[in-house]
């Protein structure tokens, strides 16, 4: 886990250092382009996380596994916070390129809703005062979600191509340059490793929490 | 089919029965689209007719469940109800036929109400009715999620507003553009693969987490 | 008694609830005319366990089997306020597929002693008379196995004797029921004296 975060900040460290110290400025949008490199792996990593925890979703409403249902305890808030990052650097972005820090955007609405998603899913478990039933209607929240993702998506779509005005041109972003691509990467690979870090030290928080009368807790909290 | 029947006359004598409560969602349908004549001064589009409607089936499917669920006829429809689906159909169907086709019929007069305009009203209900539809079977998720929290409301709207945003999209863009003269064929037909796929899913969502509430 | 003959089969059972275990390796065989009484202090997972037998509640572990239908009178009386006995009880009988006419539901109205508060909304009858109408649910719709959340609560001296006669009548049909109680059932005449589980540390 220590290795996680240590790989995750390094890279990230790697990614950032090159793509703000070292990387030219763009030639339509200078310098602000620079804050691709929280941007998109943030927006990337929200859906990833997502994607994960309807899988958790799933397996703990089938195979009743207690780790799925802490792994989407631990995973909920981080993914509301990853969003929330995405977003604000999206806006903040976009005021000095597209001249405004909100457009209909496909991906920008989706993204948004995504945010509500997340706060569902913490707001949820926090009204259900039984643990054991908040989980499984959790669960059950996350696969309905993941179910409705790709129609939302869909339908944000099509609304935007029918009513964003065509002057503003990032409905089709140019295809990326190979120097910008790789601090890209780094960071998102980064971005993955860190996220995964926090995660599981979430969840290890949980583990100890619930399983708190344990022998093997006690034990270990002795020697630490 | 005896099931959905049996179910849905149920919750049609009890709504009636009930007096005012089945009225709510229309009289507040009505009182927002007063409330936003008032606060925009004209110049609206169709498409708030649809966030009217979209906000009074939050507000009225949010307690679907709930009385059901405080006298333990939910805890005896799950035992006995086999299968669970039409039941659940035809409870919603009631509550739809209640406070989603009041709206959807009233809307066109919303619609003049609001911007003047009077083109486009059959699509504007025919669309209106099947989404409503739509948004009570959605809305029923979160409903259902909530029922044993006893604090449904906005935690119930925060939940299902964003699972309204498709049938809100084609919703709207179908009677805009028929008021406009504009096809329409495509978002009607969207709305209607949108109510389909609700008709068939979310009922084993609602009876799932159903289950789940009940769950001691 | 075959294997076969059990209404409903509970093996190891474990329910907890908020991290605490309520029961563990909880077993119990209802047999045709049997009686089980569940004892225990508040909070000592009797509404859980019924809840469990019934299929409200899935275990943490262990299996339930029930080889044929159940009734399950709870907490809640699964009675609504803004229907009438009648209709409440026409209701139940159609979701469980029952068929019982409305001339018998009537005549159960009249046995639990509701005869002339049948056309009543249920929110004008008092907790014992709503009490009353949830077990006339026993006698409309006819089930080998009945699962009982405390009966005796909130009935009178009358229905309590009515209770009884009717879970003797109930047992010597070949019927058998779970009760979960702070008070002796008592058994009828030739009849197995009830089987106690008692819950709670």
């Amino acid at each position: 886990m220590i290795g996680l975060y240590l790989v995750g900040g390094m890279l990230i460290a790697t990614g950032s250092i090159w793509g703000l110290g070292f990387v030219p400025p763009e030639r339509l949008q200078g310098n602000s382009v620079r804050i691709l490199f929280i941007h998109a792996p943030a927006a990337h990593l929200a859906e990833a996380i997502y994607v994960t925890i309807a899988i958790a979703g799933f397996v703990f409403l089938v195979w009743r596994m207690k780790m799925a249902d802490m792994l989407i305890q631990a995973a909920a808030p981080i993914g509301l916070v990853v969003t929330v990052v995405a977003l604000a650097t999206g806006i903040i972005w976009g005021i000095p390129t597209w001249g405004t820090g909100w457009v209909w955007d496909a991906r920008t609405v989706s993204t948004l809703l995504l945010a509500f998603l997340f706060f569902g899913l913490v707001a949820l478990r926090q009204a259900i005062g039984r643990p054991e039933r908040a989980s499984r209607a959790i669960a059950l929240l996350a696969l309905v979600g993941v179910v409705n993702i790709p129609i939302i998506k869909y339908s944000v779509e099509w609304f935007t191509t029918l009513h964003q005005p065509p002057s503003i041109e990032i409905g089709k972003r140019p295809a990326i340059a190979p120097v910008f691509l790789w601090p890209l990467a780094v960071n998102v690979l980064g971005f993955y490793c860190f996220v995964a870090g926090v995660v599981i030290a979430a969840l290890r928080a949980r583990i100890v929490e619930r399983e708190a009368g344990a022998q093997w807790v006690r034990d270990w909290v002795r020697a630490s | 089919m005896r099931l959905f029947l049996a179910q849905f006359r149920r919750e049609l004598l009890i709504a009636l029965r009930s007096g005012t409560d089945a009225a709510s969602p229309l009289v507040f349908f009505v009182l927002a689209t007063v409330l936003l004549g008032l606060g925009a001064g004209g110049a609206l589009g169709l498409g708030v007719i649809w966030v009217l409607a979209l906000f009074a089936n939050v507000l009225a499917v949010e307690g679907v469940f709930r009385r059901d669920h405080d006298d333990g006829t939910l805890e005896q429809l799950l035992i006995h109800a086999r299968p669970l689906f039409p039941t659940i159909v035809g409870k919603l169907c009631a509550h739809w036929m209640l406070s989603g086709v009041p709206v959807a019929m009233l809307s066109p007069g919303a619609a003049w109400m609001l911007t003047g305009a009077t083109a486009g009203a059959g699509i504007l209900v025919l669309t209106l009715t099947m989404g409503t539809l739509a948004l009570t079977l959605l809305g029923a998720i979160g409903a259902a999620l909530t029922v044993a929290t006893g604090r449904g409301g906005l935690l119930v709207a925060i939940l299902v507003l964003p699972f309204y945003v498709p049938v809100l999209i084609f919703g709207a863009n179908a009677s805009t553009a028929a008021m406009q003269g504009a096809p329409t064929a495509f978002p009607i037909l969207a709305l209607a693969a949108l109510l389909a796929g609700c008709l068939t899913a979310a009922p084993f969502a609602v009876g799932k987490a159903l289950a789940i509430s009940q769950e001691y | 008694m075959a294997v076969g003959d059990d209404l409903l089969v509970a093996e190891n059972v474990r329910c907890a609830v908020g991290g605490r275990w309520l029961f563990d390796g909880l077993s119990l065989t209802l047999v045709p005319g049997g009686l089980v009484e569940v004892r225990g202090a508040n909070g000592s997972g009797k509404s859980t366990l019924l809840r469990c037998l019934v299929g409200l509640h899935e275990p943490d572990s262990g299996t339930v089997r029930r080889n044929v239908d159940g009734l399950y009178v709870g907490h809640r009386s699964g009675i609504c306020g803004r229907m009438t006995p009648v209709e409440n009880l026409r209701w139940t009988v159609g979701v469980a597929r029952a068929g019982t006419p409305t001339r018998s539901i009537e005549a159960a109205l009249v046995r639990v002693g509701l005869g002339d508060v049948g056309d009543d909304l249920c929110d004008a009858l008092s907790a014992g008379q709503q009490r009353r109408v949830a077990l006339a649910r026993l006698l409309v719709c006819p089930a080998p196995v009945w699962i009982l959340d405390e009966p005796l609560t909130a009935l009178d001296d009358a229905g309590r004797g009515f209770m009884c006669e009717l879970m003797d009548q109930h047992r010597s049909s070949g019927g058998a029921a779970v009760c979960a109680t702070h008070e002796d059932l008592p058994a009828g005449p030739g009849q197995p004296a009830a089987a106690v589980v008692r819950l709670g540390r």
